[in-house]
């Protein structure tokens, strides 16, 4: 690899390249750090049967604020996704309810049978809880999970989540725990945005939420894109397009009354948008619906195409792939014309 | 204290005698099944349940209870004659075995079966969920035992290392694993398949307390039960590696060409229960 810094042509730098780790957090915008470390730890307080786990990650997915706070809750299992997620099968069997915590994609790919097997078809009561969703890692293929949520939508008991932000984070790690079974949830790791505070939004487990009311355009995102349809919405109004905004951060089990009810509204748009492949993920899930329940919207799917990403600075990626606010503005704006 | 159920001087030779017999049963009832495993895994099976385990017929889910884990999922008719044998599930319903709505389907699943613990199948599950059940067992303070049974075959694959290492590393004395060399897998013999010896040594290395014996010798796996059990305390992961015979018991079944899954002819069933009747212990 390259050096990061190399300078361009008239001394403008490069955007830092093919990181592993990068913040998703735009310049300027607030963050709170490791909101699901802290989160655990206060559930732990709580529930004395709440441990942690991890395979060699633990600091990658703020799981050693917890491993800090609760040495002796904290299992180390080394570099080994397989055993992680049976040895969390085999916790939860005696009574713990553990947090099991690795990348997104080493949960997806590589242990899959394992959770399949071990986790859900025992319907042990254990939390995957894996960092670097979708298209959030700049390191290429082998560190981006595209297809995550198409998985483990897929696994029966399976309960499937994909928090926006920081706020959210903190109330579904409690609310994870209230549900008695396998939940995964996509994990956005150290200085996460802020966002839905300011839509006085809380987090229930199976609920979507219009987070804005509009009346040409309907996104309906989970993940960080419901923050980027939320900036695209503030952007949309100044050229006078109104934009409503439905959060479904619970991919499984969908909120199919609350999105059925969205999209029945007459003459929007309906554009699902999703930081995950268009195969098998929240847009397929809605299309889906709405063509077993006879409605039919103008509808439109923004995700990430069906081949192996890039490695490359994350704005380059988001705007390459049509993830970015500008990008989704762009494509609003050519749909409605 | 093992609470065995019908009569507390039956001895071990007649246990293994009885779980052979109604594994021939449950195997006559679908034509097939994993007999010729049942019949080598008979005498572990026997030692476990009816000298080694703690464990109260008629409540399978006693916490204070030693688990067992079948890893090798598909010894699952195995496992059921056992605990038909343990009193865990009535004689009369070997005659369902792997049919529609029944609770002995011919993998075993945790779910279906009272005394299944874990759901096997996919192999090489068994020995990471049984480091977490003994991780927790040891978090809970409790002195259960968690006993877990794979095969060789299982020996290939990667998740067994990684559970293997697992185990020494956390010093988990309250496991006891027992691996099935009877050397025949999918494709072949096991040897030939992936070659995993010299085994002893390389568990050794790994910091398990290893034993080697003749898995149908049942004064050996006794004698082998006995010192794993007695590892309690000392920091090692205990593993017995048992040498076993496929067919075992029943001669005509035990010369038979070996294979992983050995076909009975529908009167051999009979057959195969004349010849056990033959050599039924006192």
């Amino acid at each position: 690899m390259k050096s990061a810094t190399a300078k361009a042509g008239a001394g403008k730098p490069r955007l830092t390249t093919s990181a592993m780790i990068a913040s998703i957090a735009g310049e300027g915008q607030r963050t709170k750090a490791a909101p699901f470390g802290h989160a655990l730890v206060e559930l732990a307080k709580q529930d004395s049967s709440v441990l942690g786990m991890t395979a060699d990650l633990g600091k990658y997915t703020d799981l050693h604020i917890f491993g800090q706070a609760f040495p002796d809750r904290y299992y180390q299992m080394g570099m080994a996704e397989q055993l992680l997620f049976g040895a969390a099968s085999g916790l939860a069997a005696e009574g713990f309810m553990p947090f099991a915590t690795t990348y997104a994609v080493f949960a997806s790919r590589r242990a899959y049978d394992f959770i399949h097997q071990t986790i859900a078809e025992e319907d042990r009561n254990v939390k995957i809880v894996c960092a670097l969703p979708g298209l959030t890692s700049g390191y290429g293929p082998s560190h981006q999970a595209t297809e995550d949520l198409a998985l483990f939508r897929a696994m029966p008991n399976m309960v499937v989540i994909d928090p926006c932000d920081a706020h959210e984070i903190g109330q579904a790690v409690p609310a994870m725990a209230r549900h008695r079974g396998p939940a995964y949830m996509r994990l956005l790791r150290g200085q996460v945005p802020l966002v839905l505070d300011e839509y006085g939004y809380s987090f229930e487990l199976g609920k979507a939420k219009l987070l804005r009311d509009g009346y040409e355009v309907l996104f309906i995102s989970s993940g960080i894109m419901t923050m980027r349809a939320l900036e695209a919405a503030k952007i949309l109004e100044s050229d006078r397009i109104d934009v409503a905004v439905l959060h479904v951060p619970t991919i499984k089990p969908l909120d199919t009354a609350t999105i059925l009810d969205c999209c029945a509204k007459p003459g929007r748009l309906v554009i699902v948008a999703e930081n995950h492949t268009v195969n098998g993920g929240l847009g397929e899930a809605v299309a889906g619906l709405l063509m077993r329940e006879g409605v039919h919207p103008a509808f439109r799917m923004v995700g990430l195409p069906d081949e192996f990403l890039a490695a490359g600075a994350l704005p380059t990626l988001h705007d390459r792939y049509g993830i970015s606010t500008d990008a989704l503005c762009t494509r609003v704006k050519g749909w409605l014309n | 204290m093992s609470t065995a159920p019908i009569g507390h001087n039956v001895s071990l030779e007649r246990r293994a005698w009885n779980i052979r017999r109604h594994a021939i049963l449950m195997g006559e009832v679908q034509g097939q099944g994993y007999i010729a495993q049942a019949l080598d895994i008979a005498d572990v099976l026997a030692t476990a349940y009816f000298h080694a385990m703690r464990y109260r017929p008629d409540d399978p889910e006693w916490d204070g209870r030693d688990r067992f884990l079948l890893s090798n999922g598909h010894y699952a008719i195995a496992l059921y004659a056992a605990l038909i044998e343990a009193g865990i599930i009535p004689e009369d319903e070997l005659e369902t075995y792997g049919s529609d709505e029944s609770r002995l389907p011919m993998s075993g699943m945790a779910s279906f079966t009272p005394g299944m613990e874990m759901s096997g199948g996919s192999l090489g599950l068994g020995l990471s969920i049984a480091v977490g059940k003994c991780l927790g067992l040891k978090r809970k303070g409790s002195d259960s035992r968690v006993y877990t049974l794979f095969s060789d075959g299982e020996l290939d694959e990667g998740s067994v290392w990684e559970a293997i290492m697992s185990a020494a590393h956390y010093k988990l004395d309250n496991l006891i694993a027992i691996v099935d060399i009877n050397n025949q897998q999918a494709d072949g013999a096991s040897t030939a398949v992936m070659g995993f010896e010299p085994l002893t040594e390389k568990l050794d290395a790994f910091g398990w307390f290893v034993q080697r014996v003749d898995g149908n010798d049942l004064a050996a796996v006794r004698a082998a039960f006995d010192a794993a059990k007695a590892g309690y305390g000392q920091g090692k992961p205990s593993i017995i590696i048992a040498d076993t015979l496929m067919g075992k018991g029943v001669p005509f079944l035990e010369t038979r060409e070996k294979n992983h899954f050995i076909r009975v002819e529908a009167h051999e069933w009979q057959l195969a229960l004349a010849a056990l009747d033959e050599r039924k212990p006192s």
